[in-house]
């Protein structure tokens, strides 16, 4: 496969050949106070110069001192939004002359490029594809959509104060799964994308940017970002037999320490780019002609979301959380085969109370925490 | 559906603004389909055809604030098949309920020149403290689509969907962006009942608890997280006493805060 390198004008002729073969191209932008994601309909509407601060519970856009186009860590927005929405139609069902003439939800899925996908989230895209596609029951839905993206990765050089991917192993560089990786290479008067084609048809894009041959001091100068990166993770966890430990100490005090602390709010979750609980909701009309069913993002700290007949398994918030961490770090691993979590850190940053999952683990195993000073960028 | 005759529903008004009967009227779309499903046995705000009960569906909206509204409000009931409360007037105390906090002769005193034309109970209280109520619908006022749901419901036969989680969840779903997080805007969103779709969190404004404590509010914590962003304890009591005052936590809250605000006086 070709790597390459190109100038930074070259990512319009990028999103222009984009453009030719998808519907809507879905990358990083700024609204609101905050790195987002939506649709792009020029480079212009890349956050250029913009980046972030992260720290738990608390997110702030800034300015950089140059104009790197990707120089910030993951935002508030994970690609679960596009693949698998936060409000789904499954069917509408209507009455027709005394029968029930049932109609499926948007079957025809809309053609996704996502740009800017970050190696933590190309890693929870694959842990999606396992979740949907790869166990007894498929998701036609998720299959749809999924078969219709293009994925222009960018390797990540300014990981932020609550990242954690490189303990996880799916970061700061993308492995697999995409169609082209970029790496960012900006400074001493440089401003280029070293471009690893990983499909046919990321070649096929590259092929449309004006780039030349990469060279050894190109990858070097790539490897070297990306080493350097690693070494800036504000977090870390030891994952090393993290899920024996958690189902060891079901019981640990931690929990009830976190569960004073734990709004029960659900933002860890809904941020996570793979947690992926929903609830099914039937809607009718007044006049009983029709009748709809949902599919909506929950979450397992929702009371109503252990609900059994007779009461909810999971009524107070240390059980929700406990819950929610255990499947993540341990409970994944026997059901689909990898962890929960890729080390992206948005549940750290978005939680409103701060919460470290991190932390939490460390309080589990029962080191002492790191000093708060040192938390924040070590 | 084999329906003999249209369930009949009244709209019954105690002390509140009449917001909440109005989304009824609000429903501009779907209101000819309201009309169709069900027969309009009483609702003053929107016809003067008013037949007797027996009634399948009260809607009840306001607080219970004087003797006769007591009396009312269990003829109604005996009436009623099924009564819903609608809005946090009705389900909570309301805004009015704010006397609960004082002593409600000095306002009267205050207010009205003949004090003695005035007869009122000392405090606020839901519909559901005098009798039983079937589904409370909250909000100030409430949403419509949630009573048309609550509506479309009764009529299938089936449990009507209101979650009782927060109202982050469905601030996320919409894609808003955090504004506690994200700007250190104090916002009420995480103990706070979902109901709204997060209206004011998409306008980059803080939640304000129009709907209530959610089903498990942790207000100690967010409490700590507010003093951390810099509200005082006061001003936390303020925010939390507004239209769901008078729900227990939300109460025991600004109580804990007001306290606490006192402590810090000089
Ligand atoms: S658990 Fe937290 S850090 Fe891990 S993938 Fe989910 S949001 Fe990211
Ligand atoms: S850990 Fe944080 S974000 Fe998650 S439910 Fe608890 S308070 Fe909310
Ligand atoms: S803005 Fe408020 S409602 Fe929305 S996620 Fe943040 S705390 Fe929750």
């Amino acid at each position: 496969m070709k790597t390459r390198v190109f100038q930074r004008e070259g990512l319009q002729p990028l999103l222009e050949a984009l453009a030719e073969q998808f519907d809507r191209i879905i990358g990083p932008t700024v609204r609101d106070g905050a790195i987002v994601l939506d649709e792009i309909a020029s480079d212009a509407d890349l956050p250029a110069g913009w980046t972030d601060d992260q720290q738990p519970g608390r997110y702030r856009v800034g300015w950089r001192d140059d104009e790197a186009v990707f120089g910030f860590a993951a935002g508030p927005h994970a690609w679960k939004r596009f693949l698998a929405p936060p409000d789904v139609r499954i069917w509408t069902v209507r009455r027709d002359a005394g029968r029930l003439q049932f109609e499926p939800g948007r079957t025809v899925p809309r053609r996704d490029a996502f740009v800017g996908v970050r190696p933590c989230d190309l890693a929870a895209l694959d842990i999606l594809d396992r979740v949907y596609l790869q166990g007894p029951y498929v998701d036609p839905g998720y299959q749809a959509r999924r078969q219709a993206i293009g994925i222009v990765a960018v390797n990540c050089t300014a990981p932020g104060g609550t990242c954690f991917c490189a303990s996880m192993g799916t970061g700061p560089r993308a492995g697999a799964g995409f169609d082209l990786a970029l790496t960012e290479l900006v400074g001493d008067g440089r401003h280029e994308f070293l471009a690893e084609a990983g499909s046919a048809r990321g070649e096929g894009w590259l092929d449309k940017v004006p780039s030349r041959e990469a060279s050894a001091d190109d990858r070097a100068a790539a490897a070297r970002a990306l080493e350097e990166a690693a070494g800036r993770m504000g977090r870390r966890l030891d994952a090393e037999g993290l899920g024996d430990l958690l189902y060891d100490h079901l019981d640990h005090e931690a929990w009830d320490d976190v569960a004073a602390r734990c709004l029960t709010c659900g933002n860890c979750t809904l941020v996570c780019p793979t947690c992926f609980c929903t609830l099914v909701e039937d809607r009718s009309s007044l006049g009983g002609e029709s009748a709809e069913r949902w599919k909506r993002w929950d979450s397992c700290f929702s009371r109503e979301h252990s609900y059994i007949h007779g009461g909810y398994l999971r009524a107070s918030g240390r059980s929700r959380y406990r819950q929610w961490m255990t499947h993540k770090l341990a409970g994944w691993h026997d059901q689909f085969g990898t962890s929960g979590c890729v080390g992206c850190g948005r549940c750290i940053t978005w939680c409103p109370v701060g919460i470290d999952i991190t932390e939490e683990a460390r309080r589990i195993r029962g080191a002492e925490g790191t000093p708060a000073a040192e938390r924040i960028r070590s | 559906m084999g329906r003999t005759r249209k369930p009949k529903l009244a709209v019954w008004k105690f002390a509140s603004c009449d917001g909440c009967q109005l989304s009824l009227l609000d429903c501009e779309d779907e209101l000819l389909d309201v009309v169709g499903a069900v027969e309009i046995a009483y609702f003053p705000e929107a016809t003067r055809v008013s037949s007797r009960g027996p009634y399948d569906l009260s809607l009840v909206e306001g607080s219970i604030t004087t003797l006769d509204d007591i009396r009312r409000i269990a003829t109604i009931r005996k009436a009623s098949k099924r009564l819903v409360t609608i809005g946090a007037c009705a389900t909570a105390g309301g805004i009015q309920a704010l006397r609960n906090f004082k002593d409600v002769h000095e306002f009267v005193a205050a207010v009205y020149a003949r004090p003695d034309y005035i007869d009122t109970l000392d405090r606020s209280l839901p519909i559901a403290h005098y009798v039983p109520v079937d589904f409370e619908l909250r909000g100030c006022p409430i949403n419509k689509y949630q009573l048309l749901e609550l509506l479309s419901a009764l009529l299938a036969g089936r449990r009507p969907s209101f979650p009782e989680h927060s109202v982050c969840i469905e601030c996320k779903r919409r894609g808003a962006v955090c504004v506690m997080v994200a700007q250190g805007t104090p916002c009420l969103g995480p103990i706070t009942h979902a109901g709204c779709g997060a209206i004011c969190p998409a306008f980059a404004r803080g939640c304000y608890g129009c709907y209530g404590p959610m089903e498990t509010p942790n207000t100690a914590s967010l409490g700590e997280r507010w003093t951390a962003l810099g509200v005082p304890p006061a001003a936390q009591a303020r925010a939390l006493r507004t239209f769901n005052a008078w729900a227990e936590p939300f109460r025991a809250a600004a109580d804990a805060a007001a306290a606490a605000g006192k402590d810090r006086q000089p």
